[in-house]
């Protein structure tokens, strides 16, 4: 597998191929902790101006600004506040914050400290996927270093900050990457979304303002206090600013964490060249570009039409960028096995908390179920479409919309793959080998 | 007539009054989980401690849930609510070695039918089952992060990626 910058000079990934790179000698030894001396010279509303000068959007998958997100966080309220760590990657198609963590924990620890220090918090949860152990076990192993180098804990190199940082773990539940869902998750409930407003500045974790930032945005802060804002910025686009990580998977020949610069041109160039083109000779049939959730694109819709790497371009290019979980697929899937296939992800992973959600991905899953087994019918399709719809923007969360882009894309842009079984002509290639739980 | 002790079921759990009892140094490390959190929040280390209830006992049982419910001051219900909930805790008992194979779109299309059919095959069970012997239990789940290195399964908390028919014989030949 590849870990590489492509079109730019390595910074999410600046550290991830040195020897001993989760170290905290390996790591100050590459300037590490330097950002956050800095930032512990600034004033907070100039940490929160360079942020918001970047550009940096949340790179979890909604895209939403991050110094926006900080600023939104009251000053003058008397409650503690929070900073928590999303690092509960679990969108299909999505890997980078398991190499991040993995490979670069103190690069995590030092973003956290700064936004931190920048929003008055004084405790950083970091939230990982009950599944990544590993990386939790990495990550308090990273902390007690920082802490007995005096980085994390009280009076930090010697100032009036403290701060303590702490690894929390799930326990396998696709909804807590929702940020009020792991907030509910934290607090030791089931993980189900919460209203909002009161969105999380205000009232999040412990009903104090609370910040949730990806894995991969944090550890952009530092960048960005070492660069400037507007520097970072210029990695990328004006809208998009800086370099982003993408998680390639599927048949291209090498997948991989890429770093890209925003609006890297173009996606075409990326698969074919970068990723090495597609394997065993096939062609390419569609991708998936922002993790599963995003609309599936056509091979049509990619060679030959210059699609940019970044926010922007992807939306003109009909898809979105989400947590970049980029899933490459050639001609040997049939979209409505693959369609099938994230569908019942959805089924699985909805919380149950609305019925639009709860209960139409599980009609979806029977649908699907029915049509791969020779049951289609050509109104099929328009039922489907009808269903999703009645999910699109009903549902309490993102999971529902989620749900519906999914299906949605797949149904629009590749009718051929779906006739033959709404005709009654054909049943699913896969045949299921083992018995379903 | 004489009294019945009331049994009620939750998940095909039979709820009793019976509480585990954990050695100092479980108990220590229980204290390490709570000492995250604020005083007055202690619910939030429940999660963290229903997985050292699995690694204790085997599973998350009535007895474990008793324990935390009094450990945490949180009535019995409150422990099963959030147990129910998630997919990594097994309300029975299940194979020393736990074969979780990843069956969302990345793994499927670079090979897990094939895998999954392999490893069944070699256990002689279904998805879902557990050996004769109680030695393994296969599972089918969603995507646990490791697309770029698919297609692959978890056991226990290990990661085993990048699997063949002959690395998958590999692996589970070196199980105890």
């Amino acid at each position: 597998m590849e870990i590489k910058a492509i079109g730019c000079e390595p910074l999410q990934l600046k550290r991830v191929h040195l020897e001993n790179s989760h170290t905290l000698k390996v790591y100050q030894e590459n300037d590490g902790y330097k950002w956050l001396r800095k930032a512990m010279d600034m004033s907070p509303d100039a940490i929160i101006n360079e942020v918001k000068a970047s550009v940096l959007r949340g790179r979890g998958g909604a895209g939403f600004p991050t110094g926006m997100k900080w600023s939104f966080v009251p000053k003058d309220s008397p409650k503690q506040k929070y900073i928590v760590c999303n690092a509960d990657e679990s969108e299909p198609g999505t890997f980078k914050d398991r190499y991040l963590m993995e490979r670069d924990p103190h690069a995590l620890i030092e973003g956290m400290l700064i936004a931190a220090f920048a929003l008055n918090s004084q405790t950083c949860y970091i939230y990982t996927r009950g599944e990544y152990r590993y990386l939790i076990d990495i990550m308090d192993e990273a902390i007690e270093e920082a802490r007995a180098a005096n980085l994390v804990g009280k009076n930090i190199l010697g100032s009036d900050f403290s701060c303590e940082v702490y690894t929390h773990t799930g326990a396998g539940a696709y909804i807590c990457g929702e940020e009020t869902a792991l907030l509910s998750s934290l607090e030791g409930y089931r993980g189900h979304p919460r209203m909002k407003p009161p969105f999380p500045a205000v009232e999040g974790l412990y009903a104090s303002p609370t910040v949730v930032n990806n894995v991969e945005t944090l550890t952009a802060v530092p960048q960005i206090i070492e660069m400037g804002g507007v520097a970072w910025r210029d990695l990328g686009t004006e809208k998009s600013g800086g370099t982003k990580l993408w998680s390639v998977s599927g048949h291209v020949k090498k997948p991989g964490v890429y770093e890209l610069p925003m609006g890297y041109a173009d996606m075409e160039r990326f698969i074919m060249e970068d990723c090495g083109g597609i394997r065993n000779g096939h062609n390419l049939k569609g991708v998936i570009p922002g993790g599963s959730s995003v609309y599936i694109m056509r091979a049509d819709d990619v060679i030959g039409k210059k699609v940019l790497m970044d926010y922007e371009g992807l939306v003109a290019a009909g898809s979105l960028v989400g947590s970049g979980g980029f899933i490459v697929i050639d001609e040997t899937v049939d979209i409505v096995d693959s369609t099938k296939n994230l569908t019942e992800f959805y089924k699985h992973e909805s919380c149950g908390w609305c019925t639009p959600c709860r209960e139409g991905t599980d009609w979806l899953v029977k649908i699907f179920n029915r049509i791969a087994s020779g049951g289609g019918r050509p109104e099929d399709a328009q039922l489907i479409l009808d269903l999703v719809d009645n999910i699109e923007g009903k549902s309490f969360c993102a999971l529902g919309d989620a749900a519906a882009w999914a299906i949605q894309g797949a149904i629009k842009r590749f009718p051929e793959d779906f006739m033959p079984y709404l005709n009654g002509e054909k049943t699913t290639s896969i045949e299921p080998k083992a018995k379903t739980v | 007539m004489a009294s019945v002790a009331p049994t009620y079921y939750t998940n095909q759990v039979q709820v009793t009054d019976e509480a585990a009892s954990f050695s100092p140094s479980v108990l220590e490390e229980m204290d390490s989980h709570l000492a995250k959190y604020p005083s007055e929040r202690k619910r939030s280390a429940l999660i963290p401690l229903l997985f050292v209830i699995q690694r204790e006992r085997g599973y998350v049982d009535n007895a474990g849930v008793n324990f935390l419910a009094k450990f945490l001051d949180l009535e019995v219900t409150d422990v099963w609510e959030t147990v129910t909930f998630y997919s990594m805790f097994n309300l029975r008992k299940i194979g020393r070695h736990h074969i979780q194979i990843c069956k969302t779109l990345s793994c499927r299309v670079m090979g897990e039918p094939e895998i999954t059919e392999h490893v069944c095959n070699k256990l002689g069970i279904y998805v879902g089952e557990t050996t004769a012997d109680e030695k393994y239990t296969v599972s089918l789940v969603e995507c646990l992060g490791s697309c770029g290195t698919a297609p692959m399964m978890q056991i226990g908390f290990d990661y085993h990626e990048d699997l063949t028919t002959e690395k998958v014989d590999r692996i589970l030949d070196s199980l105890k």
